[in-house]
């Protein structure tokens, strides 16, 4: 009847529950995967465009000729390994060392550097190389779709280094009600390895095959 | 070009932009004069600008979208007041062309999508026994990125000229060769940042109805409201992305130079069409689900009876989001896919009738044999099944392939698409602002002035679009701006005029029926006015800021009319000894200013002004990691507080 509405007792008949806001980790984390549902449609949408139009190279220069697979293979791995390192300092954060968390953060955001930094030496070069962004539709297809990534992975070392920041200020230490945020940033980080690792294979391992 | 020129152009000097800056000064004002003597500055300050409270930015919304159907609907009496005779020259060709693109963009982006939110932030907490909505900052900095995109779409025809490559901005009419003024710009930089916002709403309300459902309350159990309200943006977050792609890429070939969608250097600008409708038509199911949404819950409440069919209800809307996906190429059979193509599209298109088809059913087996009640929220849902049958038909013509090859871009595609946004969107939104008006504001609107508004208004759409499906049979097309007397279009024209005006003479009885209603309203003191179904309904109108006391459970469907048949009267009154203390978002200005900082970068990128656009770009990031770093965004309501509100609304047992 009517108290059955409206009271609030936890399932095993204990005290009312907790009041709702702030908004439980459960959810938040959901937003996240909401919030990175929605990327993979964008990097679609980028793709199917690269796909489109990669082969409008207006005499310029193609993918084969400038591609350099070494080089992006290094880039690949920094990227890679920086999931590896991430999942430690997760791991450390389970165990409540957060001596260990912060370090293997900052290694994670400097694999993350690495990546950043050697794709602008990468664009820097095709750049003067003759491949300039609005040379050809695969010039400019190209430089939104990698770069788009690029500013992804840069915002997550910005997030990383957020949190390091977290971990010195927030007052009485960093607790288990902590955790969702250092989580909310390792699914966000996975994910860009993981579009990483499909833009890999979409432009530079099928580029340089033809 | 100097800057002067670049600002003011020859096309916002025309008399009727001059004559509209006068009313802009005259306004503005007229407000700051308001605000300033009746001393209001600190209570819009501190109840609106900086709220987080999901309630009041749905008034918010509210209040943006029906000025915004002011400005649209001043922009669609302006073109069919050119068309009204052969050969007027009322609006010269470029003239009309700016008129038509803002009116679609305008209806569309700024009135139909806030005044969805509005509806969805007004009540989908309510409905589900929530406190707020799951990020309720985030709530809010989606309201101020659309205010202020709204505004920047808005200035443009006074300051710098209007966009005039239509709503759909296809290239290569968005081209900058073709196209060189900073029109376009605004359209493009409006959109992209609307979208930021669209999209945080979208993950908010998933999120909200995912994770924040009162205990009880399965999914299966959910107001069909809430439902629509979920699907509807879970396509938001797949389609938007499409929306964002098209118009991004279209920015970097007017600003940057790349050339993306410019046929001579290789581009296609039938990319930009597939992106755009890949978004384009989910769009307009995500639009028109929440109006079957809201028709589900008055049709219930007004015929007194369970809403027939629930679970079918669900496999539509369900069965609508995955089709909405696939049929976009319906917008282009003209482009010349190829017969496979076309056809797997058409077909999927009327596959769409058949859901729909389910719903109208449900909806009329659910009025029969229940005790109808004829409110004006009925009437506008008893008024929608029929035309939105016609235009769920005509839609079905449309998708015949060799029909549409004769249909395309005519008249009878305009009036299909018009029958299918007022009949299902409009009608739909306006249903629901009758219903939820006494939850949102604590009093009743007129009804008998509701009658006037609704019977002038539905008289004035048939008026309105039959004849433009006859003109459109008779060969007119879309967007020509006039016509010559011997092609015999003249008196259809004109019946189609008269029309729009008197829609426009509905809005008006609309806003007066509103302003009345706030000055002389029947006060809502029961919090049930309708004898309701779902949660909002046992709660006091205007709601409390935090919403439930305590929080609800829920057994069964309409919880809230099966524990008043249990309970009677008394339904609704909590124990003292239940209530507790109330954790709630705190009020911040970093919303606010993020929309601002949102403005002034997309002004600078308007005009390349890049500094400008750099700082605001800045300021955006700056706000942004000082929110981040903001950890007491939380304040407790002590349980005196709550006790001493819920007492002073008789809601406390004794």
């Amino acid at each position: 009847m009517s108290e059955a509405m409206h009271t609030t007792p936890a399932p095993d008949g204990g005290p009312a529950g907790p009041p709702v806001l702030p908004t439980p980790a459960e959810t938040t984390k959901l937003g996240i995967w909401l919030w990175l549902a929605s990327d993979c449609a964008l990097f679609a949408s980028l793709i199917a465009t690269y796909l489109t139009l990669h082969g409008q190279t207006a005499g310029g220069p193609t993918a084969q000729q400038l591609f350099d697979l070494p080089l992006t293979l290094v880039s690949t791995f920094a990227l890679l390994l920086s999931s590896v390192t991430m999942g430690v300092a997760l791991e450390a954060l389970q165990k409540d060392d957060i001596a260990a968390l912060r370090r293997w953060l900052v290694v994670t955001a400097l694999l993350g550097a690495i990546f950043v930094g050697l794709e602008i030496r990468e664009f820097h070069h095709y750049t003067v190389s003759g491949l300039w962004f609005q040379r050809s539709d695969f010039a400019s297809s190209f430089y939104v779709l990698v770069g788009f990534h690029g500013l992804h992975v840069s915002f997550g070392i910005a997030w990383i280094l957020s949190l390091l920041i977290f971990t010195f200020r927030k007052p009485g230490g960093i607790t288990r009600a902590d955790h969702w945020r250092f989580e909310m940033m390792s699914l966000y980080w996975y994910f860009v390895d993981v579009v990483w690792v499909v833009i890999f294979t979409v432009i530079y391992l099928l580029g340089k095959v033809g | 070009m100097s800057l002067l020129g670049q600002l003011f152009p020859s096309s916002v000097l025309r008399p009727m932009e001059l004559g509209s800056d006068g009313l802009i000064v005259l306004t503005v004002a007229g407000l700051l004069f308001v605000l300033t003597r009746y001393r209001k500055w600190g209570w819009l300050w501190r109840e609106w600008i900086t709220t987080v409270d999901h309630k009041k930015i749905g008034v918010m919304y509210l209040v943006a979208s029906l000025v915004m159907l002011f400005r649209g609907g001043v922009d669609a009496l302006l073109l069919r007041t050119q068309l009204a005779a052969p050969n007027s020259t009322f609006l010269g060709p470029e003239h009309y062309d700016e008129i038509f693109t803002t009116h679609g963009t305008i209806m569309v982006f700024f009135m139909a999508m806030p005044l969805m939110f509005a509806l969805y932030n007004a009540v989908i907490p309510l409905m589900i026994g929530a406190r707020d909505v799951a990020f309720p900052r985030l709530n809010a900095i989606s309201f101020w990125v659309f205010a202020f995109a709204a505004i920047l779409f808005n200035i443009s025809f006074v300051i710098g000229g209007s966009p005039d490559a239509g709503w759909t901005a296809y290239a290569p009419l968005t081209e900058l060769t073709f196209n060189p003024g900073v029109g376009e710009n605004y359209y493009l930089l409006a959109l992209l940042i609307s979208g930021i916002g669209t999209l945080a709403s979208g993950i908010n309300f998933v999120a909200t109805i995912l994770g924040m459902r009162a205990r009880g309350m399965t999914l299966m159990r959910m107001p069909l409201f809430v439902w629509s309200a979920l699907v509807s943006s879970a396509l938001i977050l797949f389609a938007f992305p499409a929306l964002t792609v098209a118009l991004g890429l279209t920015m970097l070939d007017r600003l940057f130079g790349s050339s993306f969608f410019t046929i001579a250097h290789g581009g296609m600008p039938m990319m930009y069409v597939n992106l755009f409708w890949i978004w384009g038509h989910p769009e307009v199911y995500l639009l028109v689900l929440p109006a079957f949404g809201i028709f589900s819950e008055v049709v219930a409440t007004f015929s007194r009876k369970r809403l027939f069919g629930y679970a079918s209800m669900v496999g539509s809307l369900l069965a609508i989001t995955l089709l909405s996906f696939g049929v976009w190429v319906h917008h282009f059979f003209t482009m010349g896919a190829g017969a496979a193509v076309n056809a797997f599209f058409g077909v999927s298109t009327m596959l769409i009738a058949i859901p729909t088809g389910v719903k109208i059913f449900n909806w009329i087996m659910t009025m029969w044999g229940g005790r109808v009640r004829m409110t004006v929220a009925m009437l506008w849902q008893m008024a929608f099944i029929p035309v939105f049958v016609l235009g769920g038909a005509t839609g079905v013509l449309l998708a015949v392939v060799p029909g549409d090859y004769q249909f395309h871009n005519s008249y009878f595609m305009v009036a299909h698409f018009h029958t299918m946004l007022i009949g299902g969107v409009v009608f739909g939104f306006l249903s629901g602002l009758y219903y939820w008006w006494p939850k949102m504001f604590g009093y009743m609107l007129d009804e008998r002035q509701g009658r006037w508004a609704f019977w002038l208004y539905f008289i004035g759409f048939w008026v309105t679009f039959v004849p433009q499906y006859l003109l459109g049979l008779e060969g007119m097309t879309r967007r020509m701006y006039t016509y010559s007397a011997g092609f015999g279009w003249t008196t259809l024209n004109q019946i189609s005029t008269l029309g729009a005006f008197i829609m426009g003479a509905g809005f008006l009885v609309l806003v007066f029926n509103i302003v009345y209603s706030m000055l002389h309203g029947e006060r809502d003191l029961t919090g049930d006015p309708w004898d309701g179904r779902t949660l909002e309904w046992s709660l006091p109108s205007p709601a409390p800021e935090y919403n439930f006391a305590c929080l609800p459970t829920v057994a069964e469907r309409d919880t809230w009319w099966e524990a008043k048949r249990e309970g009677g009267a008394v339904a609704a009154r909590l124990r003292a000894g239940d209530i507790g203390p109330i954790v709630m978002p705190k009020p911040t200005a970093v919303p606010f200013f993020i929309g601002l900082g949102f403005f002034v970068a997309g002004a600078g990128m308007v005009f390349s002004w890049w500094v400008v656009a750099a700082v605001g770009f800045a300021g955006v990031l700056a706000l942004l990691v000082a929110g981040w770093f903001d950890y007491r965004d939380h304040e407790e309501l002590s349980r005196d507080v709550v006790l001493r509100a819920e007492a002073a609304a008789g809601r406390v047992q004794a």
